[in-house]
């Protein structure tokens, strides 16, 4: 009933999608245990390094230290890592590779389900990677204010408009060797995002380009968040965010269609 | 339509921007049947099975299956199907009872049926000893047999097969054409696509012959053969390079010849006559054949072409 109210986003049986995901990577456990080192090492780098040379930092009127500054940035990248790479080389192995959709496509499940099921498998895995990142802030005193928790949906959202992104990317996707676009693509997102200093050093035309970044905008948004400096641009962050991934995750349904069920 | 057709196409059309892939077919399947898609490779055959297991839709014409129209009831049509495709597509970083479980779980089975049934179904296409291995230690027929079973977990009414012998040793090509009567006998309608002649006269209750996208001939095995070849053929090989020289020789000794690469085929009706008549003609092949009429010869007459090279 579901199937035919939503058809272009999906119905309940997506989760068996990420029923099966989790049975996989249950054989593949050290995958995930490397998920929750990765915000360690992004944090006592940072924390150790560049935080003694920077300095503190004024942001709106308060003084932090560049950890504290950097640190959400940093949660935002990891968000849109994880979530890029799985839903980038995971889902092009399935689709194109190990035909595990094909055979998907031969139960109840529809096409949209597949997308949507890879969508609700990101979400689940951002759910604890975000968590343990947040843990690990507060741990290493780079939290910002109690409002940290925050961050917490915050990130799951980066990590919905990121793995939305990467499923309608994959679909584009013909050999292994296009996978070097997508670092073309990841790299200076990374760099040009704003993520490790304030947007404001950039010159005003460069400023207007990066604010169309989603990295951007996630890592402002959960800046925002984690020193608790509420503002009505957040909501528009967050609309923000949110408008990419309904976009990423309509192109990716059309696109599965196309390719296995043409 | 009427109760005991399970699947019913009119005017079955698949294009893929230009190409044609299915070019109108009709095809009416009974409940409890076991029906063929004879053909060579590029025929339309998996198309055609795309759309009847409702993961397709089709370019024009219509398809009923169970009385339910694939566009608005797929998943439900899907709910009843068992699908047996060309490739395995099995999930081969888990063991081979995960598969079969998780599969189950796709049809929201709850998890205890969906063990009882892997146990059952384990059994069934003997990989029981096999059941925590992981799938890619696996033979290829025991693949092939694991992806049947996988098929068979939402206990399906009809089971759709494309190719399910292909690349399988004798030995492993009986054993699962064993496994198919079997579900036969207990009213699983069989929907089988296969060039292998053996295979559909030894599996099919009817079956229709695709070439090209089209219907090019439908009825039982035995029926096509009577009403397209002769009872008897036979092959004769010469040592020459091109086997063409002996048509006109041949043809006053049979209702027809065919000229392949390596052989001459005569279509006769009692093909120890005819072989001492050429024989008596002073005409000596290298080696002489005799043998009755099979759906190769029924396919070679339509077509003009062999179904397997």
């Amino acid at each position: 009933m579901l199937a035919r109210s939503l058809p272009m986003i999906g119905s309940r049986r997506s989760l068996r999608v990420l029923e099966r995901n989790a049975l996989v990577y249950r054989a593949q456990w050290v995958m995930l245990i490397s998920g929750f080192f990765e915000p360690l090492f992004y944090l006592l780098s940072i924390g150790i390094g560049l935080n003694k040379l920077v300095g503190d930092l004024h942001v709106h009127g308060q003084v932090i230290s560049y950890a504290t500054f950097v640190a959400p940035g940093m949660l935002a990248t990891s968000a849109m890592n994880g979530a890029m790479i799985d839903s980038i080389f995971n889902t092009f192995f399935k689709l194109k590779i190990s035909h595990v959709y094909d055979a998907i496509l031969a139960t109840p499940l529809d096409v949209t389900d597949i997308a949507l099921g890879e969508v609700w498998w990101a979400l689940a895995r951002a759910t604890i990677y975000s968590a343990s990142f947040i843990i690990c802030m507060a741990a290493l005193g780079d939290a910002g204010s109690a409002w940290v928790v925050l961050c917490w949906p915050g990130a799951i959202l980066t990590s919905l408009t990121f793995s939305c992104m990467g499923l309608a990317a994959c679909t584009y996707m013909r050999t292994w060797q296009d996978f070097d676009l997508v670092t073309l693509v990841q790299l200076p997102l990374f760099l040009f995002s704003a993520t490790f200093f304030p947007i404001t050093l950039y010159p005003q035309w460069l400023g207007a380009i990066v604010s169309f970044s989603p990295l951007y905008q996630s890592a402002a948004l959960l800046r925002g968040l984690s020193l608790g400096q509420f503002d009505w641009i957040m909501i528009m962050r967050a609309g923000y965010l949110l408008a990419v991934a309904l976009l990423g995750l309509y192109v990716a349904a059309r696109r599965f269609k196309r390719i296995l069920a043409p | 339509m009427s109760d005991s057709h399970i699947l019913e196409a009119h005017q079955l059309v698949k294009r893929f921007g230009d190409f044609e892939a299915v070019r109108g077919i009709d095809v009416t399947i009974d409940r409890g049947e076991s029906f063929g898609f004879l053909g060579p490779n590029g025929a339309g055959k998996t198309s055609t099975m795309r759309m009847i297991s409702a993961v397709s839709q089709p370019t024009g014409g219509t398809i009923s299956i169970f009385g339910l129209d694939p566009r608005t009831d797929g998943p439900e049509i899907r709910s009843r199907l068992g699908v047996v495709p060309q490739e395995d597509s099995l999930e081969l970083e888990l063991s081979v009872r995960h598969n079969l479980e998780m599969f189950g779980r796709y049809f929201d089975l709850p998890r205890r049926i969906v063990r009882e049934r892997a146990t059952e179904l384990l059994e069934f296409t003997q990989l029981t000893e096999r059941a925590n291995d992981k799938v890619d230690n696996l033979s290829g027929g025991m693949k092939r047999r694991l992806t049947i079973a996988r098929g068979l977990i939402n206990r399906p009414e009809i089971l759709i097969l494309d190719e399910p012998t292909t690349g399988l040793d004798p030995q492993a090509r009986h054993l699962l054409w064993d496994r198919l009567y079997r579900l036969k006998r207990e009213g699983v309608t069989l929907i089988i696509t296969t060039h292998y002649m053996d295979e559909a006269e030894q599996l099919c209750d009817r079956l229709v012959v695709m070439d090209q996208g089209s219907i090019v001939a439908e009825g039982a095995p035995r029926t096509l053969i009577e009403r397209f070849s002769t009872r008897e053929v036979v092959e004769l090989r010469f040592m020459t390079d091109d086997h063409e020289e002996y048509f006109d020789r041949l043809s006053p000794f049979a209702e027809r010849v065919e000229v392949l690469p390596d052989r001459i085929l005569l279509y006769v009706n009692n093909g120890d006559d005819t072989l001492r008549d050429v024989h008596a003609a002073n005409i000596t092949p290298s080696s002489a054949l005799v043998r009755r009429s099979s759906l190769e010869d029924v396919f070679l007459n339509l077509t003009g072409r062999s179904l397997t090279e």
